[in-house]
C-alpha cells in the first residue's frame, strides 16, 4: 500500500546533513510508490535546501521559516512540525537519528500517540509491512521491528542507508508554510562550539581514532596527518577526551557519536564496550595497539600489534607511495 | 523539592549476549541500574541535599527490579516505587512505558524528573522526551550540568560535543548524560538504612489502567546476533612489512583505499 511519508530535514552550518538524503531514500522504501514530502524548518530562505531534497528524491518540499526556528528548540520545532503533520496527515515520518532527531521525534510520537522506531540501520518492505532493523545491547544484537498500527515513524542511523543518486533533472514544488509558535519554554543562552571543523564525524567515510595510547594532544598529530592522506577525519575514545588530549566533540561511542565509516582505524584504543557501541558497525576496522590482548582486536578486520608512534608514520609514507604509484 | 528519578534495570554492560527461542537469554545474567540512570540518582540526591525535599525513584519492571531500587535507596534516595507489570502485561514498548508513567505522575506534585538519556539495552532514548510531552513539561535532554535557583533552572547540555546553555523553569524533565557527575557507591550504613526505606509496589490496576490502554504500537519480529565476524588478521613480521601488507590488504581485499 503506497503511503505519504514526511522526511524532516536537518541542516548544519547552512547546508543539509547527508542523513537527510538517506532519510529520503528510507522514506522512499516506506512510501512504496507514494509521496515523499520533505519538511525543512529554519529562519530565512530555505528554498535552495528544499531544492536539494527534491534532487535527492523528495516529491515536494514544505519549508517553514520563522525567527523562532533560527536555532533548534524542542518546543519551537515541535510546534512547527506538528502543524505540518496536521496539514498533511502523513502515514509515515522519517528523520535522522541525530541530536535533534533524538530530541524531537519522541516528543512528536508522544503527542501523536504513535509508535516510534529509533536508530534504524536498515529498512525493508516485506509484503505490505515495513520492517526496520536496529542495534540493541550496545550493538551486541539486532532486532527487527515494525509498527503494529498507525503511523510508520522512525529515525535512521547516519551512514547506513545509502542515499539515492542526486539527479538535478528532478522537479518538485517547494512551498512555504506559515506557523504559529508560542511559549518556547527552553531558552538557549549560548552555544559553545567545540567541533573544530566542518567534518561531521557521524557522516565521515574514513575515521582515524585515537585513545589514551596517543598520550598527549601532540600525539594526535600523526593521526591527523594520516586522516589527511586518506581524506578522512579524526575521532577519539572517551579515554583520550577525559585525559584532555582532544575535545569531547570527537568522542565516539555510546555517550559520543555513533559512526559507521567505510574505514575505521583505532590507534591506542583498548576497545571498551561503550566505545564499540559507537563504531563496531564500521565496514572495515583496523586496530593498532601495543597490547596483543586488547579487546579492540576482537572486532578488528586487520590488526597491527605495535607502537602507534612507529606504525602510523610508516603507514602515512606507505599510503603516499601507493598514491604516487597509482 | 519533589524530585523523581526514572530508573531502568538493565543487563550488565559487560554481559555476553546470546539469543535463545527468539529472545535475549537472561539466565544467569547480571543486572545493574542503567548507567545513565545512576547519574540521575546521583544528581537527584545532590539537588535534594542542596534544596531540601525528597527523592523518589520509580521503575516499571518485574519483581527483581527491587534490587536496583534498593541500590538507589542505599545511594541516598528516600523512597522507591516499583510498578510491577509481571502479572498483567505480556508485551510493551516505549508507548506502553510512558503511558504507565504518565498515569503514575498524574496526581503527583512534581518539581523535577530526572531520567537517563538512553537505556543501554533497548536504547531508543524515547522515554524521557515522550513523558515530558504527556506531562506538558519542558524537557532538556543529555544534560551535563544543572543549577536551580528558585524556579529558574540553568542547564548545560551536550549536543554532539558542543555545549548548549539552556535556561528553563520548574517543573522540568531532564535526561542525564555522562559527565554530569560521578555516581557514589552505596555505603554500608546506606545499605542498612535502605532496607527500612519505603518501597511501594503498584500494579497497572492501581493506576486505573488496563491492558488495552497500554497496548504497544510497535512489535519486535526477530532478534538476532550480528553475523559472526571472521577472526581479524593480526599481521606479523617486521613493522615495515606489516604496514606494507596492511596497505595492500586495504586496497585489494577490503577495497577501501
Ligand atoms: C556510562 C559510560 C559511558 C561511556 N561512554 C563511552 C563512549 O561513548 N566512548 C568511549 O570511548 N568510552 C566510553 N566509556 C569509557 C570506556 O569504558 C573506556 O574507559 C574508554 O573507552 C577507554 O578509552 P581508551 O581505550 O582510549 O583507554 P584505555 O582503555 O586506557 O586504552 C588505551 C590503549 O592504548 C594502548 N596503547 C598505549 N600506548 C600505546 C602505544 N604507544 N601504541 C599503541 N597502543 C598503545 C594500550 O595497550 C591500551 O589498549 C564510557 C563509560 C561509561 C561507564
Ligand atoms: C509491560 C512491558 C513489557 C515489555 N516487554 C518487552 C519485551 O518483551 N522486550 C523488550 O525488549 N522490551 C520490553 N519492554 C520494554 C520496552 O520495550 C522498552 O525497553 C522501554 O519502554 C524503555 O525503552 P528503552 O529501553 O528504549 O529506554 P530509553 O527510552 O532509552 O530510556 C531512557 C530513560 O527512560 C527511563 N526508563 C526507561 N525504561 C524505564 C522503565 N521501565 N522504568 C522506569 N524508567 C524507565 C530511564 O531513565 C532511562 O534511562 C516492555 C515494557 C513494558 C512496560
Amino acid at each position: 500500500m503506497s503511503k505519504k511519508v514526511l522526511v524532516i530535514g536537518e541542516a548544519r552550518e547552512g547546508s543539509l546533513r547527508n542523513v537527510t538524503f538517506e532519510a529520503i531514500a528510507a522514506a522512499n522504501i516506506v512510501s512504496d510508490g507514494g509521496e515523499v514530502v520533505g519538511v525543512l524548518c529554519g529562519d530565512g530562505d530555505l528554498s535552495e535546501m528544499g531544492q536539494e531534497m527534491v534532487y535527492y528524491g523528495a516529491s515536494r518540499v514544505i519549508t517553514v521559516s520563522n525567527p523562532d526556528l533560527k536555532t533548534y528548540t524542542s518546543d519551537g520545532y515541535g510546534q512547527a512540525v506538528y502543524q505540518v503533520i496536521q496539514d498533511e496527515s502523513p502515514e509515515g515520518i522519517i528523520m535522522g537519528h541525530t541530536a535533534i532527531g533524538k530530541d524531537l521525534t519522541p516528543k512528536l510520537a508522544s503527542k501523536l500517540e504513535s509508535g516510534l522506531i529509533s536508530d534504524a540501520t536498515e529498512v525493508i518492505a516485506e509484503g505490505g509491512d515495513v520492517v526496520f532493523t536496529r542495534p540493541i545491547y550496545s550493538g551486541k544484537a539486532f532486532e527487527k521491528k515494525m509498527v503494529t498500527e498507525g503511523l510508520v515513524f522512525a529515525t535512521i542511523r547516519p551512514n547506513n542507508i545509502p542515499a539515492l543518486t542526486r539527479d538535478d533533472s528532478l522537479a518538485g514544488s517547494i512551498s512555504e508554510k506559515e506557523v504559529e509558535i508560542s511559549n518556547i519554554r527552553t531558552i538557549i543562552k549560548d552555544v559553545l562550539r567545540k567541533s573544530s571543523d566542518g567534518v561531521d564525524l557521524s557522516e565521515a567515510k574514513v575515521i582515524i581514532a585515537g585513545g589514551r595510547g596517543v598520550k598527549s594532544a601532540e600525539g594526535f598529530e600523526p593521526l591527523e596527518k594520516l586522516a589527511e592522506v586518506l581524506g578522512g577525519t579524526v575521532g577519539a575514545s572517551r579515554g583520550a577526551c577525559d585525559a584532555g588530549y582532544c575535545d569531547y566533540s570527537l568522542q565516539i561511542g555510546q555517550t559520543g557519536k555513533v559512526v559507521t565509516p567505510d574505514l575505521y582505524i583505532a590507534c591506542g584504543i583498548s576497545g571498551a564496550i561503550q566505545h564499540l557501541a559507537g563504531m563496531s558497525n564500521s565496514k572495515v576496522i583496523v586496530a593498532i595497539n601495543k597490547d596483543p590482548e586488547a579487546n579492540i582486536f576482537n572486532v578488528a578486520d586487520y590488526g597491527i600489534v605495535g607502537d602507534l608512534f612507529d606504525v602510523v608514520p610508516k603507514l602515512i609514507e606507505e599510503i603516499k607511495e601507493m598514491k604516487v604509484n597509482a | 523539592m519533589n524530585i523523581y528519578v526514572l530508573l531502568k534495570r538493565t543487563f550488565d554492560t559487560e554481559e555476553k549476549i546470546s539469543v535463545s527461542n527468539g529472545v535475549i537469554a537472561d539466565d544467569g545474567a547480571e543486572y545493574i541500574i542503567n548507567p545513565y540512570d545512576e547519574y540521575a540518582v546521583e544528581e537527584a540526591i545532590n539537588l535534594r541535599d542542596e534544596h531540601g525535599g525528597e527523592v523518589t525513584v520509580v521503575t516499571i519492571g518485574e519483581e527483581e527490579a527491587e534490587k536496583q531500587l534498593r541500590t538507589a535507596l542505599a545511594m541516598g534516595a528516600d523512597k522507591a516505587v516499583l510498578i510491577n507489570t509481571e502479572d498483567d502485561l505480556e508485551e510493551g514498548d516505549q508507548f506502553t512505558t510512558v503511558k504507565i508513567l504518565e498515569a503514575f505522575f498524574e496526581d503527583k506534585d512534581v518539581d523535577i524528573i530526572l531520567g537517563g538519556n538512553v537505556a543501554i539495552d533497548e536504547a531508543s532514548g524515547q522515554v524521557g522526551p515522550r513523558l515530558a510531552e504527556r506531562l506538558d513539561m519542558p524537557c532538556v535532554t543529555t544534560i551535563t550540568d544543572i543549577k536551580i535557583d528558585g524556579t529558574t533552572v540553568n542547564i548545560e547540555r551536550d549536543v554532539e560535543g558542543d555545549v548548549e546553555k539552556v535556561e528553563t523553569t520548574l517543573p522540568v524533565l531532564v535526561t542525564c548524560q555522562q559527565g554530569l557527575n560521578e555516581p557514589r557507591y552505596p555505603s554500608l550504613p546506606g545499605i542498612m538504612k535502605a532496607k527500612k526505606k519505603p518501597l511501594d509496589e503498584l500494579e497497572i490496576d492501581d493506576l486505573d489502567l488496563d491492558e488495552d490502554d497500554v497496548e504497544p504500537k510497535t512489535k519486535t519480529t526477530e532478534i538476532f546476533l550480528p553475523p559472526e565476524k571472521e577472526a581479524g588478521k593480526v599481521l606479523e613480521g617486521e613493522v615495515d612489512d606489516q604496514v606494507k601488507e596492511l596497505v595492500s590488504l586495504l586496497k585489494t581485499e577490503a577495497k577501501v583505499l
